[in-house]
């Protein structure tokens, strides 16, 4: 034991023995359940995101420096590079923030109980994780079909 | 019960409550929730006009971002915007380090790095928001 917080890992199995707990959650044994994908995913666009933060960031000094550097940013985002970019950048965006109100409510204690529907019965926190995948890929749709036309 | 140290080795000899004790709570954790929901429920209506925004701004000249940062509400909502967008992206990457970080210097650095980005992104953004609109 090297590190004194491994103190807290050190647990008994059921025949008594001295044994280091095992780490919670198993990724390579478990089935992933939607809260499960999600939860990870919610963390994975939140720094994916903070990228996008960045780009904002360039293209606001930038059109505050001089023309020219304004060109540049505007000709990288239009350029088939930048374009993906900011396709991932909206979509991750729009996760995050539907993720983020899911938490929210949760945080209200509202969202744990049973959903009926049709006669069938499914946590509300799996319905609610597949509506946001819908809401995502819809309002993602809806942007860019939208920015498509304006464009 | 077996004898403990059989199959594991203590060398840190502290008591179940001195463990408890000794790696308490560090007082700030609240105040860091807390902070993180606040910027979230700013950054629902904020984000959703940022978007809309950036639709509109497509292909946009420097007059253009020029005219609509002259707005009095764009320019009030891009500044709260850049300020609670960068707040929140700090709080969310501490997690994200402090949880898979754990060699204690790596930890500090990239902790610094973090906040260091993010307050000076934040003030970049503001200032040349200001600098556009006023």
């Amino acid at each position: 034991m090297k590190d004194i917080r491994d103190a807290l890992m050190v647990a008994r199995s059921s025949d008594g023995k001295l044994i280091r707990r095992p780490l919670s959650p198993h990724l390579q044994v478990y089935q992933w359940p939607i809260s499960m994908a999600l939860s990870i995913s919610h963390r994975v666009t939140g720094v994916g995101v903070s990228v996008g933060a960045l780009l904002m960031t360039w293209w606001l000094v930038a059109a505050a420096v001089s023309d020219s550097a304004f060109a540049t940013v505007q000709g990288f985002l239009g350029s088939g590079f930048g374009v993906f970019l900011l396709f991932c950048w909206a979509a991750a965006l729009l996760f995050h923030l539907f993720t983020g109100i899911r938490h929210l409510v949760w945080d209200t204690g509202a969202g744990f109980d049973d959903w009926v529907h049709l006669g069938k019965t499914m946590p509300t926190y799996r319905a609610s994780g597949w509506a946001v995948v819908i809401v995502t890929i819809v309002a993602t749709l809806i942007v860019w079909i939208v920015g498509v036309v304006i464009w | 019960m077996a004898q403990p140290g059989k199959s594991v080795r203590l060398d840190v000899l502290r008591s179940e409550l001195g463990r408890v004790r000794g790696l308490g709570a560090a007082r700030s954790g609240s105040g860091h929730w807390w902070l993180q929901r606040l910027t979230s429920i700013a950054l629902v209506p904020l984000t959703l006009w940022f978007i809309a925004s950036a639709m509109r701004l497509e292909g946009a000249t420097r007059s253009d971002m020029i005219t609509w940062l002259h707005g009095p509400v764009p320019l009030t909502l891009m500044l709260c915007l850049a300020v609670t967008t960068f707040w929140h992206m700090e709080l969310g990457l501490r997690v994200v380090v402090e949880d898979y970080v754990h060699q204690n210097r790596t930890r500090l650095t990239l902790l610094l790095l973090i906040r260091t980005l993010c307050i000076v992104a934040a003030v970049l953004c503001v200032i040349s928001a200001l600098r556009l609109g006023l």
